[in-house]
């Protein structure tokens, strides 16, 4: 039983729109694994809900025109690993959400939610962050695109505006072409549990395979939203993949991040994590992009 | 005869519950129930000034809020053992049912009725609660010290109790020359149950007694508590025990049976529910008890143990529960496991501002095995001696006898326990290979020893009884005190029941549900003791039915007693092996007879004055991956002696069971607290790493079997024990790896990481 104090349900976009402007106190709830968690601990009691459960043209992965990957708000976990569109040209980002919690929340989870929640340890949130993905947005005055990094704001705030909602995140071709990534979660079991450190790195070889062209990397639980290291990512540019690169790639994240010492972790553990991680990250990547190390 | 004792017959409650027909506490709350909901402290210490009910009573659907100026002062102890006579050896009675002195965060202030748990929540969180608040103290050495925050007026320096062994001359026999010295501290962590069923219940009142449908262990226990905790005779309570999904000893207290049944007697006796979210099961209920052991031993190049001294100190949170019994326990394996002439060992039991400590699923054994046992290792690595010779040289020997609870090792259990477990894991090729690793990923081996009593003789009062009942059909009911709450025992009843009848397992019923007005007086499931001691009351309250059968048997066969028997549900004439008619068709005319009709019957309560050592060993291989800190389990494997099986699948279930909480208690699980306030900061199942099967290899399972010479049926002890070697089986592997010895559990990467850094192993 929840303490509940009106729930409105979305026919459409549209209607989810009129019903944000009508209820601006609502709190949207998708797949429910967060917001109903959140009302039985007493966090959210007594609200409203606007349910955008209903609205299945937020469900999906599609290649647009231009070629940017486009996947609905409301695409559960589950549905993203087993998308051939994802495992084509993203494929460390359904690997990245097949860590979430256990099948059943993969199952109801959605990557809208995911990263509406704003949390730093959510396990598509560096991922996407590292593939400079794009928040659409859609609201009163039509669709709005954000690069995901603006769309965080601070711990648990994101960018959402009077009347929006969230109905997609893009990934665009110049991102994703070539690049071959790699997710590390760390937790301190193997199924449900919120990473202690999320860790994703992606490369672009050179056509001989020889030169790392770019290197993204991002984590999440390195600081209170999820950040890329980007000292590390301009020490790999344009080198040639070697192991020393995989080290001083790893080392040059200490530059950017900044983990925090709380009872789940100490900010020097995590930093020892962060830098094992994002070696071992980038050598995956390098190997699945068919390079040698 | 078709013996079903030592088969895998299929438990008699599998089809209810995978089919969801069984029911529990929950399935059987009428809906018009009123919910109660708890307001639990917000300071770890204190006392409470005052609660403003004023904006939850005007709440819509609440009903009543009470709090801890309304409860009665009658003060009651909640452990669940049996009751004594004997004041001075009474269970420490500390609790009220809300209390004004707070000495936990997470203490019971009020408690609000209302008509569905919205309300209540929305009532529980209106309520003003104003504290005095006192200092705190969380570390249990920490709180004997003298300036400490004092928590019950009646123990000053909170200790609740000491206890010691002495043997020999610890002080002159450590003086011979060249001994060497091992010492070690030992932490081990505070720890839940987490059964799958949070404790719940709910009561009412019928004819002016109170009922309470509860999920309990111990449900003539709780009717004793609620009795005294209430101020009834106790024949005015009724307690009856569904269906529960797990306890593991937490449910071995009485835990919020008496706080609801005072709220339905507060509300002219109308149906109330009190169910515990997971979060306040975490704080609320029990937890394992915290214990640091300190041992010394002295050792002489050789292995043999010159002298030892053992100080335990257990962390026992605030209330006294089950108190001291536990570090006791834990205590009084340390001498016996592997035999030392001179000994020095002081145990003690301490309050402080934690949720309290109670029974857990092997009563310190846990405790003193991850102490003991990785001191062990130790002392192997400072003489440079195999961690397997020395074990073998030092383990209690064959014609053992314990003193006090006349235990004896009959057998050469330890030696054939090791061989079996050694070849299921190739632990000498093993050992070779693992030797002198260099890299970031090593692999190691290791092994630990458990002891374990499998009853509570002759500390505490051991009976058993049951009932029997015979049926028109042949077929019958079984009753006991004692209670399945999943190990399977209603299982392993029906076929010892089958066997010593002399009827087809399938013809035993077990009533699986305790009900205190019915069901014989037992004291229920606590200790690895409830086939041990059933055994006893099943094979005697048999013998007693089949001298009625055969009795009756001989009014209508005319046959002498002496010539007849009871054979897999039919009644045979011992000389010529005839069948002479079945046990229905005596049943039937008995109970129809025209002449002499009788109720077949037969209820017998057994003393059991005997006791028996349950032993064996677990081996675990890992691969640790030393710059990421982590731990992965390769293998484990436990190796027991529980006598002989009853039903080896379901002895298997139980071992799987045990090793995978004790995989969590080595590798990943603690309830920690915020030490500026004393607040639990990880009371729910995702913050708590519960070990998952993710977590887990294959778990094998191995069974030495000698037959038990004290039970009917050649069993003992095997609920417990599982739990028992695992963790310091995994500490000693990632000493073997990585040559760093770890000296707490859980052996999270947070240890690691600390301990590799001062290793060496890793630099930042």
């Amino acid at each position: 039983m929840y303490d509940m104090k009106a729930l409105y349900q979305a026919k459409d976009v549209a209607d989810a729109v009129a019903l944000r402007l009508a209820h601006p106190e609502a709190h949207i709830i998708a797949g429910g694994s967060d917001v109903l968690v959140q009302m039985r601990e007493g966090k959210r009691a007594g609200v409203e809900l606007i349910s955008i459960q209903g609205l299945n043209e937020l469900r999906g992965v599609s290649l647009e025109e231009d070629g940017t990957l486009r996947i609905g708000s409301l695409t559960s976990f589950s549905h993203i690993t087993r998308d051939p569109l994802i495992q084509q040209y993203i494929n460390v980002l359904g690997e990245a959400v097949d860590q979430v919690g256990g099948p059943q929340i993969r199952n109801i989870g959605t990557i809208g939610g995911n990263t509406c929640n704003g949390v730093t340890s959510a396990d598509s949130a560096s991922t996407l962050h590292a593939w400079d993905a794009i928040v659409e947005l859609t609201g009163p005055n039509g669709v709005r695109r954000q690069p995901i990094h603006d769309f965080y704001i601070k711990a648990g705030k994101v960018d959402i505006r009077e009347g929006e909602i969230q109905t997609a995140i893009l990934i665009p071709k110049e991102s994703y072409e070539n690049t071959f990534g790699h997710y590390i979660k760390y937790a301190m079991r193997n199924a449900m549990d919120i990473a202690t450190l999320g860790t994703s790195v992606n490369v672009r070889l050179s056509a001989d395979k020889k030169t790392v062209e770019r290197a993204r990397v991002a984590f999440g639980v390195a600081g209170p939203v999820p950040l890329r290291a980007k000292t590390a990512e301009a020490v790999a540019a344009g080198k040639p993949a070697s192991m020393e690169l995989a080290e001083a790639f790893s080392q040059a994240v200490k530059e950017d991040i900044n983990p925090r010492d709380s009872w789940r972790a100490a900010k020097d553990f995590r930093m020892h994590i962060a830098v094992e991680s994002a070696k071992r990250a980038f050598i995956e990547s390098v190997r699945l992009a068919g390079g040698e190390l | 005869m078709s013996k079903s004792v030592g088969k895998s017959v299929v438990r008699v409650d599998a089809y209810e519950k995978a089919t969801g027909r069984a029911k529990y506490m929950d399935d059987l709350c009428g809906r018009e129930a009123l919910v109660a909901k708890i307001c639990h402290s917000t300071i770890a210490h204190g006392f409470v000034k005052s609660i403003d009910t004023a904006e939850a009573e005007n709440i819509p659907g609440v009903v009543r809020v009470l709090t801890c100026f309304d409860v009665p002062d009658l003060p009651f102890p909640t452990a669940g053992h049996p009751w004594s006579t004997d004041p001075g050896h009474q269970d420490v009675a500390d609790r009220l049912l809300l209390n004004r002195h707070v000495r936990y965060y997470g203490d019971d202030v009020a408690v609000v009725i209302a008509e569905n748990e919205v309300a209540a929540a929305q009532a529980v969180r209106a309520l003003k609660v104003e504290y005095e608040e006192l200092p705190f103290v969380l570390d249990v050495q920490k709180a004997m010290e003298p300036d400490a925050p004092q928590i019950h007026d009646e123990f000053p320096g909170n200790v609740l109790k000491h206890t010691d062994i002495r043997k020999g001359n610890y002080e002159e026999a450590r003086k011979e020359p060249g001994l060497i010295k091992v010492e070690g501290w030992y932490d081990t962590p505070t720890v839940q149950h987490c059964h799958i069923e949070n404790h719940g219940c709910f009561a009412y009142m019928e004819a002016g007694r109170v009922v309470v449908v509860s999920s309990t262990q111990i449900p003539h226990i709780v009717r004793r508590v609620v009795g005294q905790a209430l101020g009834l005779p106790w024949g005015k309570v009724r307690i009856i025990k569904p269906y529960i999904g797990g306890g593991f000893g937490n449910k071995q207290d009485a835990l919020y049976e008496p706080l609801c049944a005072w709220c339905s007697t507060q509300v002219g006796g109308r149906l109330v529910k009190l169910e515990c979210a997971r979060e306040e099961t975490f704080v609320s209920n029990r937890v394992r008890h915290a214990i640091r052991t300190h041992i010394i031993s002295y050792v002489r190049p050789d292995g043999t143990l010159v002298a030892r001294k053992f100080e335990a100190f257990s962390n026992q949170g605030a209330y006294a529960s089950h108190g001291h019994g536990v570090v006791a326990k834990g205590m009084g394996a340390f001498p016996q496991l592997y035999p030392c002439d001179n000994l020095e060992c002081d145990c003690w039991t301490v309050f402080t501002n934690r949720p309290a400590a109670g029974a857990m699923r092997g009563y310190g054994i846990p405790q003193a095995m991850f102490a003991g046992e990785s001191h062990i290792d130790d002392i192997c690595k400072a003489i440079g001696m195999a961690p397997l010779e020395f074990r073998r040289k030092n383990l209690m020997p064959v014609g053992y006898v314990d003193g006090f609870s006349k235990n004896e090792l009959y057998t050469d259990t330890f030696n054939q326990c090791l061989e079996k477990g050694m070849a299921a894991i190739d632990y000498q090729r093993k050992v070779v290979e693992y030797q002198n690793q260099t890299g970031p990923i090593r692999k190691g081996i290791g092994l630990a020893m458990f002891w374990y009593n499998t009853a509570v003789w002759p500390i505490s009062l051991e009976s058993s009884s049951c009932r029997m009942v015979l049926n028109q059909d042949g077929s019958l009911q079984f009753q006991t005190g004692e209670t399945e709450i999943g190990q399977g025992c209603d299982t392993a009843y029906s076929q010892m029941v089958a066997d010593a009848v002399g009827i087809p397992v399938e013809d035993v019923h077990v009533v699986s549900s305790q009900d205190t007005d019915v069901t014989p007086f037992g004291t229920g499931a606590y200790a690895s003791r409830q086939t041990y001691v059933g055994s006893f009351a099943i094979q005697q309250t048999a013998t007693a039915l089949r001298e009625r059968i055969l009795n009756i048997a001989h009014e209508q066969t005319r046959m002498p007693v002496s010539n007849l028997d009871l054979v897999d549900g039919q009644i045979v004439r011992k000389t010529d092996g005839r069948v002479l008619k079945s046990l229905g068709d005596l049943a039937t005319e008995c109970l129809y007879s025209l002449e002499h009709s009788q109720h077949i019957t037969a209820e017998t309560t057994a003393q059991i004055k005997t006791n028996a050592y349950s032993f064996g060993c677990s081996f675990a291989e890992v691969e640790v991956d030393i710059p990421m800190c982590k731990v992965k389990l390769l293998n484990i494997i436990n190796v027991h002696d529980c006598g002989r099986l009853i039903n080896p699948a379901l002895a298997e279930a139980q071992v799987h069971g045990g090793m995978s909480m004790a995989i969590g208690y080595g590798l990943s699980e603690e309830l920690k607290f915020d030490e500026k306030t004393g607040k639990p900061l990880n009371n729910n199942l995702l913050d708590y790493k519960l070990s998952t099967f993710m977590d887990h290899p294959t778990l094998q399972a191995e069974f030495v079997e000698n037959a038990e010479p004290t039970s009917p049926f050649g069993t003992k002890a095997l609920g417990e024990p599982p739990a028992c070697s695992p963790a310091p089986a995994i500490r000693n592997a990632i000493l073997n790896a990585t040559g760093v010895a770890i000296d707490c559990c859980p052996i999270t990467p947070h240890v690691l990481y600390r301990k590799f850094k001062e290793a060496g192993l890793i630099a930042d």
